[in-house]
């Protein structure tokens, strides 16, 4: 176990790594709450809200309802047999949270936020996309409950998503394609940020991964955690024990939180997050804000993040949209400083040859996103005995990077 | 007296409210920049805020964003945002200087040298966008031990019950955020600013700054009539970009072009308490 004085750990659990974030929102050094005087007081309504709904046990339920009957929960835990005699090693697992709803594990969250947002009496539904999953799931749910809503996306973002921006225009929203800086997450997450900052008065800002100002990470991480919860109760159900190493793909950080979370104090499970290493860790044109990045402020928390060194935000480059953010989830951060959880890379050219892997072996088109960490088990799998049990986070279906991966293998749709 | 209490004190008693005009440092070029910030004081500011370029200015409308663009472009740097106040304290030991910038650049500076080094070079003042009271700490100790004083956002949306937290640490001036927006986009009503401003006044004994949609002279009359200072910004950005030529280089014409403008602004606000 791993010892340290200055974890936040709470009353309730202590020696427990499950117990931050601190009052202030941090996570050891990291988190926070960096925003302008304006938002400040929404940030702590929002915090205020969440903890008297979290005390609420009808709001536990009305989301369950909606997870089990809406989303599809739980997702199946699948053992990828063919995929694991292809490896020629340890037993790999997939949590398919790609199954739910809408493709991704974003629904989850956004569940959970819709709902925070009606009890708060919210009118309108602001949120940011990289991929256009958590777009997506976001202009889904406000279907589902009427309420008008806007989706910040990076220009470039748009044109290389354009099934996602169709689908969220489908279901209702409006999307606006910011320009500014290289058009991509970061951009969009401004610009919902200036957005939120002129509509205070009824508007919601429903953040998409575990990073922002508190109490976003955390909250976002509790609704996530239910891919954790669930995959451990399936994998003692199915092995009679829990997963050796757990992993998962990382941009922001929400699915790896959520499947990692419920497994911090699991000692003897390995937890591996994997970041985009785009054209190489030793390029410009990556997007590992841990390996490669240093700690800062930006979005509202401090956290690691790619900057010069001037403190000015580098652009971030990877092959998914989805992971391709300067920063991390501060939460994350705090994990790898105090060595709980192990951060590597995978590239572009790794993740394409683990997702055409994925789609031969197991029928099932992976995202780009989890492409990632799939390519990361196509390296460590065959390294380990055959009683070594993987359980990897499948947190997205590939449709939607069809065109990307066409044009990367050079074929013409 | 710091720079910033004894230019208030001197205001107050000749009975007038304060100009407080905004460049962002290098913007288009560090030459024009400075040029600008030196002709600012004789064209009739009282104070002198200037922007630190960032690449994600969450706070900022389109305006500011495309003159920190232009800076960073024209390879500004903290260190040179210094130098260039430096340049400035040269000619002038009167005029205080703000900066106003995002958290970030000044935590990679380090914040005890930043302070330590902004305070030799002549800053006055920080107003960090990015940093709410709850915080401060990061900063508090270091601006404290430069002198510097750390002036504080207050927002439509700082309810009375926050209100002191906010203005504990506050020093130099208050500076309040009269819109719930961005900068450069819709501008406070003049009975907006009366309603808002008592509130201030009986919470704080500092003087009161108001920014964010200040634009023409009327608009800065209007608002020293109620505070004690008119911070305008992205207008001047917008005079001073629609003077540059298509690759975004500045024109003959182009510094003298904003410190008419300023110079338009400060004549109003100097005349805004005098009885018609």
């Amino acid at each position: 176990m791993i010892v340290n004085t200055t974890l936040p750990v709470s009353a309730e659990r202590p020696n427990s790594l499950r117990g931050g974030p601190s009052a202030r929102g941090r996570f050891g050094e990291f988190g926070g709450r960096f925003v302008a005087e304006t938002l400040m007081p929404l940030v702590l309504e929002v915090e205020a809200a969440y903890r008297a709904a979290r005390a609420d046990p009808s709001f536990q339920a009305e989301i369950d309802r909606y997870l089990r009957d809406y989303v599809g929960r739980p997702s199946p835990l699948w053992f990828a047999e063919r995929l694991t005699r292809a490896l020629g090693g340890a037993k790999v697992y997939f949590k398919r949270d790609e199954l739910n709803h809408t493709g991704a594990h974003k629904i989850n969250s956004c569940i959970g936020q819709i709902l925070l947002a009606r009890r708060m009496g919210r009118q309108r539904i602001i949120a940011e996309t990289g991929a256009g999953q958590h777009g997506v799931a976001t202009a889904t749910v406000c279907a589902l409950f009427g309420l008008p809503c806007t989706i910040y996306m990076g220009a470039t973002d748009v044109a290389r998503q354009a099934p996602n921006v169709f689908r969220m225009k489908l279901l209702g929203a409006e999307v606006k394609p910011v320009v500014s800086g290289a058009g991509t997450l970061k951009d969009a997450m401004n610009e919902a940020m200036r957005d939120w900052v002129a509509n205070v008065a009824d508007t919601y800002y429903l953040i998409g991964t575990v990073a922002g100002p508190h109490p976003y990470p955390m909250m976002v991480r509790d609704f996530q955690s239910v891919i954790g919860e669930e995959a451990r109760a399936q994998m003692l159900a199915a092995e009679g024990r829990l997963p050796d190493i757990a992993i998962a793909c990382i941009g922001g950080g929400s699915n790896a939180m959520g499947l990692f979370h419920p497994f911090l104090d699991d000692a003897g499970v390995r937890l591996i997050g994997v970041e985009a290493a785009g054209h190489g860790l030793d390029t410009h044109q990556h997007a590992a804000s841990l390996l490669r990045g240093r700690p800062g402020v930006l979005h509202g928390n401090r956290t690691y993040l790619l900057q010069t060194e001037d403190g000015q935000i580098e652009e971030a480059h990877s092959i998914s949209a989805g992971l391709d953010y300067p920063g991390i989830g501060p939460e994350h951060a705090w994990l790898h400083d105090i060595g709980r959880v192990e951060y590597v890379a995978a590239s572009d050219d790794e993740a394409l040859a683990a997702f055409q892997l994925c789609t031969r072996t197991e029928g099932i088109i992976p995202a780009l996103e989890p492409a990632h960490a799939l390519a990361h088990v196509t390296k460590l799998a065959p390294t380990l005995p055959a009683e070594t049990i993987i359980l990897m986070n499948l947190c997205g279906r590939g449709d939607k990077d069809i065109f990307t991966v066409a044009e990367r293998l050079g074929v013409a749709l | 007296m710091s720079r910033i209490a004894a230019r208030f004190a001197a205001l107050s008693a000749a009975g007038r409210g304060a100009l407080i005009p905004f460049l962002e440092a290098y913007d288009p070029d560090p030459a024009s920049s400075l040029a600008l910030l030196r002709g600012m004081p004789e064209a009739g500011a009282d104070l002198i805020e200037i922007g630190v370029p960032f690449t994600d200015p969450m706070a900022d409308g389109p305006i500011i964003q495309a003159a920190g663009q232009r800076a960073l472009a024209a390879g500004v740097r903290l260190p040179l945002v210094l130098e260039m106040v430096r340049a400035f304290r040269a000619g002038d030991d009167t005029t205080p200087i703000i900066l106003m910038g995002y958290l970030n650049p000044i935590l990679s500076y380090q914040p005890a040298r930043f302070c330590a080094d902004a305070a030799a070079a002549g800053v006055d003042g920080l107003i960090v966008v990015d940093l709410p009271s709850e915080e401060a700490d990061l900063l508090a100790a270091p601006a404290a031990a430069a002198q510097l004083d750390i002036i504080r956002l207050i927002a439509p949306t700082t309810d009375d019950e926050r209100l002191p937290l906010v203005l504990e640490g506050s020093s130099g001036f208050v500076y309040y955020v009269s819109i719930t927006g961005i900068t450069g986009t819709r501008s406070a009503s003049a009975a907006d600013l009366a309603a808002a401003l008592p509130r201030l006044r009986r919470a704080s004994s500092l003087p009161v700054a108001v920014g964010f949609g200040v634009r023409s002279p009327a608009q800065a009359a209007a608002a020293v009539r109620v505070a004690d200072a008119a911070v305008v910004a992205s207008s001047l950005i917008e005079t001073l970009a629609s003077s540059l030529d298509a690759q975004g280089r500045a024109g003959p014409d182009s510094v003298a072009r904003v410190l008419d403008q300023v110079r338009a602004l400060a004549a109003a606000v100097r005349g805004a308490r005098v009885p018609a």
